[in-house]
Order: C-alpha cells, then sequence, then structure tokens
C-alpha cells in the first residue's frame, strides 16, 4: 500500500523551480532521493513537511491529502542535514520534545524517551547537553527524536554527510534496521553509495525533475539520462560476494566469474564497482599489471559524453569507456571478440 | 619580543581619556558627598519616597510594555510585511527626538482633553501629575531598546529550530515560548535591563507629563534649581548608587542559556 504519494509538486523559488514532480513510496519501503547540490531534493522534503508553502500539487500521506495540512499535524518526522537539536535543552529534553508537545503523561514519556534512546543507542548519553555530542551521537538523537511521535513517514535530509567514514557505516546500520522493523523512509542524498546501500529504490532528481526512479541496480546499470550517465559515471555496479581476509588475496565472485580485489573490508555480501574509464580493451591477451583478464563480446557500441562506450558480454555486461580513436584502431564492431583487463585496484567493494 | 608599538600606545592613551571623561564627573559627585550627608539624604523621606517610586514605575513600565514589545520583537525579526522599513525606523523615533517634545506630546495625547485622557478618566484612571502617567512617559522613551534588542535576539535564532520544532507536533506558541523565548532571552533580558535602566534615569519627558509625584530625576533638577548643586549632589549620589546596584545585580544574572536545562 502506498505510505506517500507526492503528485504534480510544482515550485517556483527565484532561480530555482520544481517541475510537476510525481513519485510513490509504498509502507516500509526505504526510497533514496539522488540528486547533486541544487536539484530541489532538499526543497522536496520541505514541502513534504510543510515548511515551505506556495507549492502545487498534492501530498498524499497514507491516502490522505496532507497538502494543506498544519506542519504540526503531518505525520513525517523530518531529520534535518544539521539534525537542528535544541541546544538549550539535554538530549532526553530533545527526545521528549514532541511527546510533550503531544501532552503524554510524565511517566509514558520517560518510557517512550528510554525505549527510543535503547533502539538508536544513546541511552547512556540522556543527561548530556547536546553541545557536547558527537556527529554520530547529534545524527542518533535527531532520530531518536523524530521517531518519538511514530511518524508515517520518516524524511532525511543528507544525515550521513557531516560524518566520518566509520560513523557512516554505524549510522546506516540503525538506518536499515529502522526500516526493516517497518519504518517508511525517504532520504535524500548526493552520495550514491548511500543509494546503492541503503535503498529498495531510488530516484534521481535533475533540476527540480525526477528523471529516474527504480532499485539501485537498474538505475546506476541503466542510466536514462545524460545527467544521470555524467552523475554516475559509467560505472559497472555488480552483486555478490567478497572471500578472503584483509591482507591476503581478495576474490569477489559475481555471476559466474571472479575477480581479484584489494580491499581491507571484511568477506561477505556486497557490491564491486568498477569506472567504466579504468578498462582496457585489447584485442588479445596481453601481460601487464591487470590482473582481471576476460574475453568476452562487443554487443553495443555507442558514443558516450566523452569517447565511446563499449558493452561488453563476458558473462557479466560491463560498460567500458574509450576513446574514439582506440575504438577506431582495434577496429570494434558489435559481435567482435575482445580481451578486457583491470587491476585489482580499480575495483571499489563496497558491503552491505 | 613585540617592539615600540605606538599606535597601540595612542589607543589605549586616547581610551584612558574617554574612561576618565565618564568616571571623572562621577568620582568627583562621591568625593563631594561625605558619607554622613550620604546616609542622611538616603533616609531623607522625600528622597527615599521618590527613589522607590522611580524603580517601581520604571519596573512596571518595562514589564507592562515588554508583554507586548517581545512577540512584535519576533514578528520584526522573522516575517515579512508592507512597511516593515518604515516601522523599524519608526520605532526608533523616541530615541531621535528631544525628550521634552517627546513629553508634550504624550501630555497631548493623555491630557484630560483627549481621547486616551477621557476614556482614562471614565475607568478612574488619571495620566497627567500620577504614576500612569510616568509609566506612560518612561516607556515610550526606552521602548526602542528593549524593541532592538529582542528583535536581534530572535533573529539570532536558527530558523531551522523553529522549523523542527514545528515538524515534531508543537503549536506555534509553544514553539514560541519554549524554542524562540528561551534560544532569544539573553538579548531580550539586555534588552529589558536597558529599558528600565533608560526609562528609570528619563527626566525630560517625565517632567512634562508629572512634575508631581516626584521621581527621582525631578527631584535632583528640583534641589538643584531651588537649593542649588550642593543640595543636589547627595540626591545624585544616592541615586547613583542604587542604580549602580540595580544594573549591577541584574547584569549578573543573565549569563548565557539561563534556561539551559543540563
Amino acid at each position: 500500500m502506498t505510505m506517500l504519494k507526492i503528485k504534480d509538486i510544482s515550485i517556483r523559488l527565484g532561480q530555482f523551480e520544481l517541475n510537476r514532480v510525481n513519485f510513490e513510496v509504498p509502507g516500509g519501503e526505504y526510497f533514496v532521493l539522488l540528486g547533486m547540490s541544487g536539484s530541489g531534493k532538499s526543497v522536496l522534503l520541505q514541502i513534504i513537511a510543510g515548511l515551505i508553502s506556495g507549492a502545487s500539487g498534492q501530498v498524499f500521506l497514507d491516502g490522505k491529502d496532507i497538502s494543506n495540512e498544519k506542519v504540526q499535524r503531518r505525520k513525517v518526522g523530518l531529520v534535518f542535514q544539521d539534525a537542528a537539536l535544541f541546544p538549550h535543552m539535554n538530549v532526553f529534553k530533545n527526545i521528549a520534545y514532541p511527546l510533550r508537545s503531544a501532552q503524554l503523561k510524565n511517566r509514558e514519556i520517560e518510557k517512550r524517551v528510554n525505549e527510543l534512546a535503547g533502539v538508536t543507542g544513546v541511552s547512556h548519553l540522556l543527561k548530556r547537553t547536546t553541545a557536547n555530542l558527537s556527529g554520530g551521537e547529534t545524527q542518533r538523537v535527531a532520530l531518536a527524536r523524530a521517531l518519538a511521535l511514530s511518524p508515517s513517514c520518516l524524511l532525511l535530509d543528507e544525515p550521513l554527510s557531516s560524518l566520518d567514514v566509520q560513523l557512516r557505516g554505524e549510522l546506516r546500520s540503525l538506518l536499515r534496521e529502522l526500516n526493516r522493523r517497518g519504518q517508511t523512509i525517504v532520504h535524500v542524498t548526493h552520495d550514491y553509495e548511500e543509494a546503492v546501500l541503503l535503498a529498495g529504490r531510488v530516484g534521481v532528481i535533475e533540476h527540480g525533475n525526477i528523471v529516474q526512479q527504480g532499485s539501485p541496480t537498474e538505475v546506476f546499470q541503466h542510466p536514462r539520462s545524460e545527467f544521470m550517465a555524467r552523475f554516475v559515471g559509467i560505472r559497472n555496479f555488480f552483486n555478490g560476494t567478497l572471500s578472503g581476509e584483509p591482507g591476503s588475496a581478495r576474490k569477489f565472485h559475481t555471476g559466474g566469474i571472479t575477480f581479484t580485489i584489494l580491499s581491507d573490508e571484511p568477506p561477505g555480501e556486497g557490491y564491486i564497482v568498477i569506472r567504466g574509464e579504468d578498462v582496457t580493451i585489447s584485442k588479445n591477451m596481453t601481460t601487464s599489471s591487470a590482473v582481471n583478464n576476460f574475453r568476452g563480446v562487443v554487443t553495443s557500441l555507442g558514443p558516450a559524453r566523452i569517447g565511446t562506450e563499449v558493452m561488453i558480454d563476458m558473462g557479466i555486461s560491463l560498460g567500458v569507456l574509450i576513446s574514439d580513436e582506440s575504438a577506431a584502431s582495434l577496429e570494434l564492431s558489435e559481435g567482435k571478440t575482445v580481451w578486457v583487463s583491470c587491476k585489482a585496484s580499480a575495483l571499489k567493494f563496497i558491503g552491505k | 619580543m613585540t617592539g615600540f608599538q605606538p599606535m597601540k600606545l595612542l589607543f589605549v592613551f586616547l581610551g584612558g581619556l574617554v574612561l576618565l571623561f565618564i568616571i571623572a564627573p562621577l568620582a568627583g559627585l562621591f568625593l563631594a558627598t561625605s558619607p554622613a550627608a550620604f546616609f542622611e539624604t538616603a533616609m531623607e523621606k522625600e528622597v527615599a519616597g521618590s527613589i522607590w517610586l522611580t524603580l517601581w514605575t520604571s519596573m512596571l513600565a518595562t514589564l507592562i510594555f515588554a508583554l507586548a514589545a517581545i512577540p512584535f520583537s519576533w514578528i520584526l525579526a522573522r516575517r515579512k510585511f508592507p512597511f516593515k522599513r518604515v516601522i523599524s525606523a519608526v520605532i526608533n523615533i523616541p530615541v531621535v527626538i528631544p525628550h521634552s517634545a517627546a513629553g508634550i506630546a504624550i501630555l497631548g495625547f493623555v491630557s484630560r482633553d483627549s481621547l486616551a485622557g477621557q476614556i482614562g478618566d471614565r475607568i478612574g484612571l488619571s495620566f497627567v501629575g500620577s504614576a500612569p502617567g510616568i509609566i506612560l512617559a518612561m516607556a515610550f522613551v526606552s521602548i526602542p531598546f528593549l524593541i532592538n534588542a529582542a528583535r536581534d535576539g530572535f533573529a539570532a535564532v536558527p530558523e531551522k529550530l523553529e522549523n523542527a520544532a514545528l515538524n515534531l507536533g508543537a503549536s506555534p506558541a509553544r514553539v514560541f515560548l519554549t524554542i524562540s523565548l528561551p534560544l532569544a532571552w539573553r538579548s531580550i533580558l539586555s534588552g529589558l535591563i536597558m529599558m528600565w535602566a533608560r526609562g528609570m534615569s528619563e527626566f525630560g519627558a517625565v517632567v512634562i507629563v508629572a512634575y508631581h509625584p516626584m521621581t527621582t530625576p525631578v527631584l535632583i533638577w528640583e534641589r538643584f534649581a531651588s537649593f542649588g548643586l550642593d543640595y543636589a549632589i547627595p540626591v545624585a549620589a544616592v541615586f547613583i548608587t542604587v542604580c549602580l546596584v540595580f544594573f549591577m545585580i541584574l547584569r549578573m544574572l543573565s549569563s548565557p542559556y539561563d534556561h539551559a536545562e543540563n
């Protein structure tokens, strides 16, 4: 069942414009809106939350039109990029704030705050001032506060952008856990890795328009617009398993083929990303520092924004970007057998 | 090692001159008042009564007008509306006009011939020559200090925090009382102190609206005009002492995040 439905949302704010934006988010889904800064993704979240008025179109939440509902009555919890914790209240009072607005009894408030603090891992911080929290702790408290009123939909505005790599991983796990418990989440970001790692579905927003929607694999493997291709580059995403311990020769198994990879990530399920620019094509098997060599068949070739994009079937479909001169000298054509090579260091593993 | 810095020395010297300019007359005032004369004046019924009148009228003026001025300051900080710049300029008029002129304007507004004066008469409230008139005169000349400080305080509160509170289910009134007001409190308190201090020291507007009952600035003038400098100095010394004591206490109370709940 659809939890959030955005219908024909348009607004003009100075030079910036959202133009008939439409998308639907089923209950329990993790939807990531991916776009560069200035694309309109944060504005869209604020329109859904009711913080920006004057937009045409409609916002439906759980089947009800909330387009004209007051901000405080919309059951959407918004987590701001910088968390927006109240600096004059401690962590407990921040989380309790929405519960006091709802006029719950003190005993119920205490119980609910403790429960939320447990889920988000901030139980030990309840008496602390917000000024002394780390970036990760701040976002956890903001999440707990936004969840206090059990929102029908949680809206996240770049929640991981200010965190270091380790904290990002921890917070991602928390977000996945919340989603696993059934929380519908709309998350906006400019970081494709977040989309790959968290999204059930991705919507790509460009200049105020949603240009593509689908699963991460669909969106990244088959970018439908030049913008999207430029945004992600020609990137090859493959789901599979990383084996071997860090420090040893690592292997990544996907689609019946095995890549050698340099990675210090722990073994397990995940994705590899190979930039099309990092793959070379040759007529024959060559000896070089590239340890990944596969024979494949050219399935298509055509102009890219710069150079030529060649798709090669080698058990999996790999996109390669080469110069027009190289394409001509290799006499590439559809159906031609070639060798593709890439270095172990050209593969990036992203653990699930 | 830093070398000889003539500019720094010059600035320190100029700063010293300014400080001396402020301190010297006040020090002279206290040096010209013997401890005996000081305490004798402080115990005088007329002096003590006028100080008490000045204190409570200025405090009441501040508190009554703050009830309207603080929400108005929030509107000025947060909302866009037609003629906002004009209104902001109007607020500062009492600061730039001569206070005797302000007194004349208020007297015209509240005299028994005016509409406000007639309405006051009907409910048994006389503004001319009375404490309510003193309160009006004090508030008129001092309210810009509160509005400007409170408006700057509200403007410094990130709007995002107010939006976050609304998103968390708080009504606009609750957002104002629990987010905007506590976070702007330091500026508001500073504005309240300035308004109170300015109202307390007002002479020009008050003397025209209410010569009697006498506030202390009017009493100082009256002693000076009728009996000369020697009789005015001890009253001035006592009043300045009272003002400084209150001012210091209130300044000490206004520490950052007074309302922080840590």
